[in-house]
């Protein structure tokens, strides 16, 4: 069990052999205000305070992550004897807000929860990671989880809280397992569990695991899973922090979110508040995936310009295609076209204001061959597979969003549709229970705003130009052909014509679009086109 | 009915509740539980639930069915699990589900009559920068292309056939 005193001796040594191990180690090295860093342009264009430790610590060993001045802040917070107030007040002056996707600013949250006053206050983590394309909370939890368990403990410090849950997904093994071993740690250190460093404090973490569920990314319905039920959204009658898990006062925060707090009490709000833009302070971290040459997770002041991320730092777009629309804040966001890209930076206000949302920090890449109204019909797919069905509009009218969706994919499509399409989607938004089912409709809100003439395609047109609507396409027989014949032995609906050594012909009215002739052909004559 | 060969598994079960909060706080780890006994949920192991936990048995039914973790049909050995997520979708995840389908002849939440594979799909298995991804029980398989996907197959029969 640590004392003040002996958890500084213990740094000092830990130091020592962690300068040591990381000597040998040729991907890490000490820049000249003595941070560990990671080497590779990569790395050195980004400003990584969530994922400082990330690569470089070992997760499953305590006193590495106590060797890079973990659990100082706590340690310093708990010497100093600290009142509450001021904990909660540093936080609200730091500006950090919820890197979860709404970005509601995470100090006032402590501050209502301390308001109230209960027998019991709970911190919850939620690290039920749902969004496709963000995966930064499986990066933290896996490789540096005592940040977690730290930015927890300091919470619980601030709002006087004594139980913290981490909500953690089923389908992240290797997170459940690094987090079991970092609390078991922290627990046998004395940094967790009943009086904390030897001081009144005590506050202790249990782990909840997630059963596959998108829903209860979302607070209440997480807090509903937690007590054992089906994980729907309860209806806002009081603020979590007033009345949250087991009717106590509940602060719920996002993994990065958490992973921020020990650094703003190591270096202050003012140091957090000077990073990023005045409203989005610090940095966020993106998970840039799709079509990118260099994916991987980016962490960069907030307010960083968009083509700064998807050029500079992750090298460009794969195969030099051009860029069509970046996806942002995954089945709860929108789509960026390529036009906004140049003059979009990346924080809360910037996003809001062209209809996208941050959401948890996916960017995915799209282009030319990806289609809109694919994409949009890929989200609402998502969403309707994942309502939880408590509340008409999410349950019923999403489902009415994606069957509309799939007669433009299937050439059914008619131009009026698109009015109707809009209608309902802004239904859906004002109308749902949940933040989730109120954004639910993003994706086609946005894409029918910057793609309208990419949806007019499909249902005037019939026509899919990015060429991915099967149903909309038809096998072509190019120049190529030799005549061999072997595409039309194999025609299922022999709908292939052409004399041996002549160029053959596809009857686009018969063919059923199997792709056969394509698969077969040994000079790849067949198309879609 | 408790088939005799199973009584080893629900006496584990029974074992577990026993460490547990007797109440409906507990349900959600107690199926967690359930599910890595039996590879699946019995219905008769839904009913001990209930009644171990005080709880009414159609309660203990409607997590099971709300959660798409938890199934109450027998997985395969091998569980294939296919990331439909956003960057997985637009580098071809479908086609690689397809190939597994096709490859072996059952669809996406089915198992094949030897119990040796299930094919599920996932909506994101948070390793986005190596996509198309596919997890074969804990482990995964990086920038899957379909055409990789009979060679995968033959590769796990070969295993089993040697073990």
């Amino acid at each position: 069990m640590l004392n003040f005193e002996s958890l500084r001796a213990l740094k000092t040594e830990a130091k020592k052999r962690l300068d040591a191990r990381l000597a040998d180690v040729p991907a890490v090295y000490l820049d000249e205000t003595g941070t560990y860093k990671l080497r590779g342009p990569y790395f050195e264009k980004q400003t990584r305070i969530v994922l400082k430790n990330c690569e470089i610590i070992d997760p499953e060993n305590i006193e590495e992550y106590i060797a890079l001045d973990g659990y100082k802040a706590l340690a310093d917070l708990l010497e100093k004897n600290v009142p509450r107030r001021e904990i909660v007040d540093e936080m609200i002056r730091s500006g950090l807000r919820g890197r979860g996707g709404a970005g509601f600013p995470t100090g006032r949250k402590w501050a209502e929860a301390l308001k109230h006053d209960a027998d019991h206050k709970y911190v919850i983590c939620n690290a039920d990671e749902g969004d496709p394309g963000a995966y930064m909370d499986r990066s933290v939890l896996e490789n540096d989880p005592h940040s977690v368990l730290e930015g927890m403990t300091i919470a619980g410090l601030g709002i006087g809280a004594d139980q913290g849950y981490i909500y953690v997904r089923a389908e992240y093994p290797n997170a459940v397992k690094r987090l079991n071993i970092a609390i078991a740690a922290a627990h046998k250190a004395g940094l967790l569990g009943e009086r904390i460093l030897g001081t009144d404090f005590s506050f202790d973490i249990e782990l909840r695991l997630g059963a596959g569920a998108f829903v209860c990314g979302e607070g209440t319905a997480l807090m509903e899973s937690i007590e054992g039920r089906r994980g729907m959204p309860r209806n806002k009658v009081y603020r979590t922090a007033e009345r949250g898990l087991f009717e106590k006062p509940t602060i719920i925060n996002n993994v990065e979110t958490l992973a921020n707090v020990h650094h703003i009490y190591l270096n202050g709000a003012d140091w957090f508040a000077g990073i990023g833009t005045p409203k989005s302070t610090g940095t966020k971290v993106f998970s840039v995936v799709g079509k990118v040459k260099d994916a991987g997770l980016v962490e960069v002041p907030m307010g960083t310009p968009l083509t700064k991320i998807i050029y500079d730092i992750s090298g460009g777009i794969k195969n030099d295609l051009a860029i069509k629309a970046v996806q942002t804040g995954g089945p709860s966001g929108g789509c960026i076209p390529a036009d906004l890209i140049p003059t979009t930076n990346v924080d809360f206000e910037s996003l809001a204001a062209i209809g996208s949302i941050m959401g948890s920090g996916g960017l995915v890449v799209m282009d030319e061959t990806d289609c809109m109204v694919d994409i949009s019909r890929f989200f609402m797919d998502f969403t309707v597979e994942e309502s939880c069905g408590k509340c008409t509009p999410c349950r019923i009218g999403n489902k009415r969003v994606l069957e509309m969706l799939e007669r433009f994919i299937a050439g059914n499509g008619e131009p009026r549709d698109l009015p109707r399409l809009q209608e309902l989607c802004e239904m859906i938004r004002d109308t749902s229970l949940c933040g989730l089912g109120q954004a639910a409709p993003n994706p086609v809100l946005s894409t029918l705003k910057y793609f309208r003439d990419e949806y007019m395609s499909h249902v005037r047109d019939k026509r899919c130009p990015a060429g991915v609507c099967k149903s909309l396409m038809t096998y072509v027989v190019r120049e190529k052909c030799v005549g061999c014949g072997l595409c039309k032995i194999n025609c299922p609906v022999k709908c292939i014509t052409g004399e041996r050594k002549t160029m053959h012909h596809i009857d686009p009215n018969a063919c059923i679009r199997c792709g056969v002739c394509a698969a077969k052909c040994p000079v790849h004559a067949i198309e879609l086109a | 009915m408790i088939v005799p060969a199973d009584q080893t598994k629900y006496d584990e079960l029974a074992a577990f509740i026993q460490t547990v909060d007797a109440s409906e706080k507990s349900l959600i780890a107690v199926l967690h539980r359930t599910q890595t006994i039996f590879g699946y949920i019995p219905q008769d192991a839904q009913l001990m639930i209930a009644k171990a936990l005080h709880l009414p048995t159609a309660k203990v039914y409607g997590v099971v069915t709300f959660y798409s973790y938890f199934t109450e049909v027998p997985r395969g050995k091998y569980q294939i699990s296919v990331c439909l997520g956003t960057a997985c979708y637009v580098k071809g995840a479908q086609d690689v589900l397809k190939a597994f389908q096709d490859e072996l002849g059952i669809s996406a939440g089915e198992t094949t009559k030897d119990l040796l594979f299930s094919i599920s799909q996932s909506r994101c298995l948070g390793d986005c920068a190596n996509a198309p991804v596919v997890m074969i029980n804990d482990e995964l398989y990086a920038q899957v292309h379909s055409d990789e996907v009979p060679a995968i197959i033959k590769k796990i029969r070969e295993t089993e056939e040697y073990a």
